[in-house]
């Protein structure tokens, strides 16, 4: 079968907008998801059984979203439960791999590769959690901001009964209001950062100020104390989480006075790194976010340095659901001018007026990263026994003895230490890491973009291109 | 002032200090970038007699490996004393696979009951070769505890590990080299060791000799770590050992399977002359895991999680470079180990380190010297 002209990778706000867009414009467009659902992150979707009238309530713009998804599904090819896990050149075209599962023989479930070949690719992978470490953050009960989150949304199901929420940055708000409303007991919001308070949230100040305010409502309603310059520096607990060590902290996150909180949850979240693993496989060039975070550079029509690749939303720069939305419209109508023959005299492919709003909305993504960074004080909240790495199970005192041995950069650390070379391949602690080697954080290299079974892999060469 | 200046801190590198310090000398390492973060920090770790033919490769490997297990009573770098299994798909190999190891001379006993050595081998097998000295070490902790141990037993002040310092130059007097010109400044030293690995062939040409290492590339597959351990030993097909000695230009892949402490299995080998392109290659994934899921079915469902590449440093015989370099007194190398460096280091260091105090060394180095290749060779 002939080729996609489009792939887009990621079925978030920036995804669906830039494969619609680009659909709509006549183009042949494909979009892969690891999820059942469309929605990413940001629009995490109810299981089917759970009536759709609720979601509403949880999700600002999930209406619209949920129109663009529906029109998406006539034009386009979905491709959801699948797992793109690498992207190659194939001489004109780009290859994208992915695996899906289905029924094997007896009912055995069975990873099968896929590959499509395409000749442009959006990637629109999204943020994941970034969480810091601190003593005790492996015990059950705590979790990353957006996993909770992500519990709530997806099953309705409140993430716990008494909840302390944790961390810096806006999104720690819309997580407590969501655990308040669904009558989960949130003890307290701690905001390690200072400054503004709910009062003068950079959210009230610019446009979304009724979102904002939602949230402050709802915390004020149910009671919920917002505190800032706090932090949670430890959580306690036998077996699972009972009570965590609430510290007031000074500017640069050093302790000045801690007391105990009794929960049997803790959402913890100290902002998002940027996915951008598809895009460093292709050899994209890549620069820093404001908080260190790599992210892919790309042009105004949101084209990398890679001919054909393009990219929008987070792995641009962590911005949001609005400025993604946006930059996933601006690549598709980029993408479209690119592959299409527009006749002459045609308006510019992407209206400025787009591009005026996505200026904006940045200097807005800006202002937050600069209101809301990760100060260095954090290391000090860890013992030499404090796991910085959860799946290898690495200490920060095996991480010190490692840099005494001569490992002097995050890689080194993670050759001879192991942190980073679990499961998650260092999505949660790479961050962390790298602060601790004193090194701004190194694009990742990671050939395997997800974990494939050496039976899927097996069988990529006679994967038909479909 | 140094007596030894050994530039690269991979494991050869770490292999030299402990050996020069240990023969009584003062030693500065010096590595461009962190402690093992080369070639060493690339591969699996691989300590075997098994895969050599006899000749002087062998004889190095089996002094090696007796000296690796010296070094690891007293020094923590996972040593794990495994044994290899080379098996035959069939009755043909196998007949040269019993007869290799009749030539090696080295300890092994022919492997009948394949399953009694890893159950979850592939049925319909031919045979085997069980070699007991076969081991494994973690390489970059080998190395860095290695020159740590160095230190800790000789003297902090004898042994001085430098990262972050790259080598520009070498300072001469009278014809010989005296030290070397770094981005930190002149170091002095009455020797220098050449232990860049596969960039040993630029540091010659710094010293102004010619010496032809290039990068071999190979992938390793690393898998989701298991908690009961699927495979006990390392284990591979002929194919690879006549793979290490080929000249073959092409993609070579053959079947090697490990489990490691930390629970992941390693699934290499391949080979193939890229020149130093990290870009990665899904054939050679394809086939990486095609034949370690034909070698051992389980692992089918097994998912892996990593895949990294390593350039090996051959050279055109396929033998290292040890030894005094006639052509420039002071200057001595110790590189171009292809893809047996880590198993080949401490001998590799022991025999420099007598060398280097003016004992003979106890293994003949002739088919080693730096100065076997034709002059204007560019292989």
């Amino acid at each position: 079968m002939n080729a996609y002209d489009l792939v887009v990778v990621g079925g978030g706000p920036a995804g669906v907008a830039g494969a619609l867009t680009a659909a709509q414009a006549g183009l042949r467009v494909a979009l892969l998801d690891s999820g059942a659902r469309l929605g990413g992150q940001y629009f995490r979707h109810l299981p089917a059984s759970f009536h759709a009238s609720r979601e509403g309530m949880l999700h600002h713009g999930l209406d619209r979203f949920v129109r663009q998804s529906g029109t998406l599904e006539r034009l386009a090819d979905l491709r959801l439960g699948h797992q793109v896990w690498a992207v190659t050149r194939q001489e004109e075209l780009l290859a994208v791999h992915a695996v899906m599962t289905s029924d094997g023989p007896h009912g055995h479930p069975v990873e099968l590769p896929v590959v499509l070949r395409t000749r442009a690719l959006l990637i629109a992978t999204g943020a994941h959690d970034r969480p810091l470490p601190f003593p005790g953050w492996d015990l059950p009960g705590v979790l990353t901001a957006g996993g909770a989150q992500a519990l709530l949304k997806g099953n309705l199901v409140a993430a716990g009964r008494r909840v302390v929420v944790a961390g810096t940055g806006p999104f720690l708000l819309p997580v407590a209001a969501g655990l308040a409303r669904s009558g989960t007991r949130v003890a307290e919001v701690l905001e390690a950062n200072g400054g503004l308070g709910l009062a003068g949230h950079p959210w009230l100040a610019l446009s979304k100020a009724g979102e904002a305010a939602g949230y402050a409502a709802t915390l004020l309603r149910h009671r919920v104390p917002y505190r800032t310059r706090h932090a949670v520096v430890a959580a306690h607990g036998e077996r699972e989480l009972t009570h965590v060590s609430v510290a007031r902290i000074d500017r640069d996150w050093r302790i000045r006075a801690t007391r105990t909180v009794e929960c049997d949850t803790l959402a913890v979240g100290y902002g998002f790194v940027p996915q951008i693993d598809l895009a460093t496989q292709l050899g994209c060039d890549t620069g820093h976010d404001l908080d260190g975070s790599p992210i892919v550079t790309v042009d105004a029509s949101q084209s990398t340095s890679v001919p054909g690749v393009y990219a929008a939303g987070e792995p641009t720069g962590v911005g949001g659901a609005v400025l993604s939305e946006l930059e996933g419209r601006i690549a598709g109508l980029a993408i479209a001018a690119e592959l299409g023959t527009p006749p002459a005299g045609e308006p510019p492919a992407v209206p400025g007026l787009l591009l005026r709003r996505r200026t904006r909305l940045r200097a807005f993504a800006r202002a937050l990263q600069q209101a809301y960074p990760v100060q260095d004080g954090w290391q000090s909240w860890l013992a030499d026994d404090t796991l910085v790495c959860r799946c290898e199970e690495v200490t920060l005192g095996a991480i010190r003895e490692a840099q005494r041995l001569g490992a002097t950069d995050a890689r080194s650390i993670k050759l001879l230490a192991r942190p980073g070379m679990g499961w998650c391949q260092g999505r949660m602690c790479g961050h962390a890491v790298a602060c601790l080697a004193g090194q701004a954080p190194q694009p990742p290299r990671r050939p395997l973009a997800q974990p494939i079974t050496l039976g899927a892999l097996e069988r990529i060469s006679d994967d038909k291109p479909n | 002032m140094a007596d030894v200046i050994v530039v690269g801190a991979g494991v050869v590198g770490a292999a030299c200090a402990y050996y020069a310090a240990r023969a009584g000398l003062d030693v500065t390492v010096l590595d461009r970038g962190p402690v093992a973060g080369g070639t060493t920090g690339a591969g699996e770790g691989n300590i075997l007699v098994s895969d050599k033919e006899p000749g002087p490769e062998l004889d190095l490997a089996v002094l090696s490996n007796k000296l690796w297990r010296e070094l690891a009573d007293g020094v923590d770098f996972e040593f794990e004393a495994k044994g290899g299994l080379v098996v035959a798909e069939t009755p043909a190999v196998l007949e040269q696979l019993t007869a290799l190891a009749v030539k090696q001379g080295v300890e092994h006993t022919l492997a009948g009951d394949l399953a009694a050595y890893e159950p979850h081998l592939a049925q319909g097998l031919a045979g085997g070769v069980f070699y007991p000295q076969d081991a494994q070490v973690q390489p970059m902790l080998a190395a860095a505890r290695l020159i740590r141990a160095a230190q800790d037993r000789y003297g902090h002040q004898k042994v001085r590990l430098r990262t972050g310092v790259t080598v520009t130059g070498f300072l001469r007097s009278g014809g010989r080299v005296t030290g070397v010109r770094t981005s930190e400044g002149d170091l002095l030293a009455a020797a220098v060791v050449n232990a860049a690995g596969t960039w040993g062939g630029e540091v010659a040409r710094l010293a102004g000799v010619h010496l032809p290492v290039l990068p071999r590339r190979g992938f390793i597959l690393v898998t989701e770590p298991l908690r009961t351990p699927l495979v006990r030993h390392k284990v591979y097909t002929a194919a690879y050992v006549t793979n290490v000695a080929s000249d073959n230009e092409g993609l070579e892949t053959s079947a090697v399977v490990e489990g490691t402490p930390s629970g992941t299995v390693l699934i290499g080998a391949s080979r193939e002359r890229v020149g130093f392109d990290r870009t990665i290659s899904l054939p050679v994934l394809q086939r990486l895991a095609a034949q370690a899921v034909a070698l051992f079915p389980v692992l089918r469902d097994v998912r892996a999680i990593r895949t990294y590449c390593g350039f090996r440093p051959y050279c055109p015989d396929h033998l290292p470079v040890i030894g005094a370099d006639p052509r420039m007194p002071g200057l001595y190398h110790a590189c171009g180990h292809e893809g047996a460096g880590i198993g080949l280091a401490p001998a590799t260091g022991h025999l420099l380190a007598q060398l280097l105090s003016g004992q003979s060394p106890s293994l003949d180095l002739g088919a080693f010297r730096p100065d076997r290749f034709p002059a204007e060779a560019h292989s």
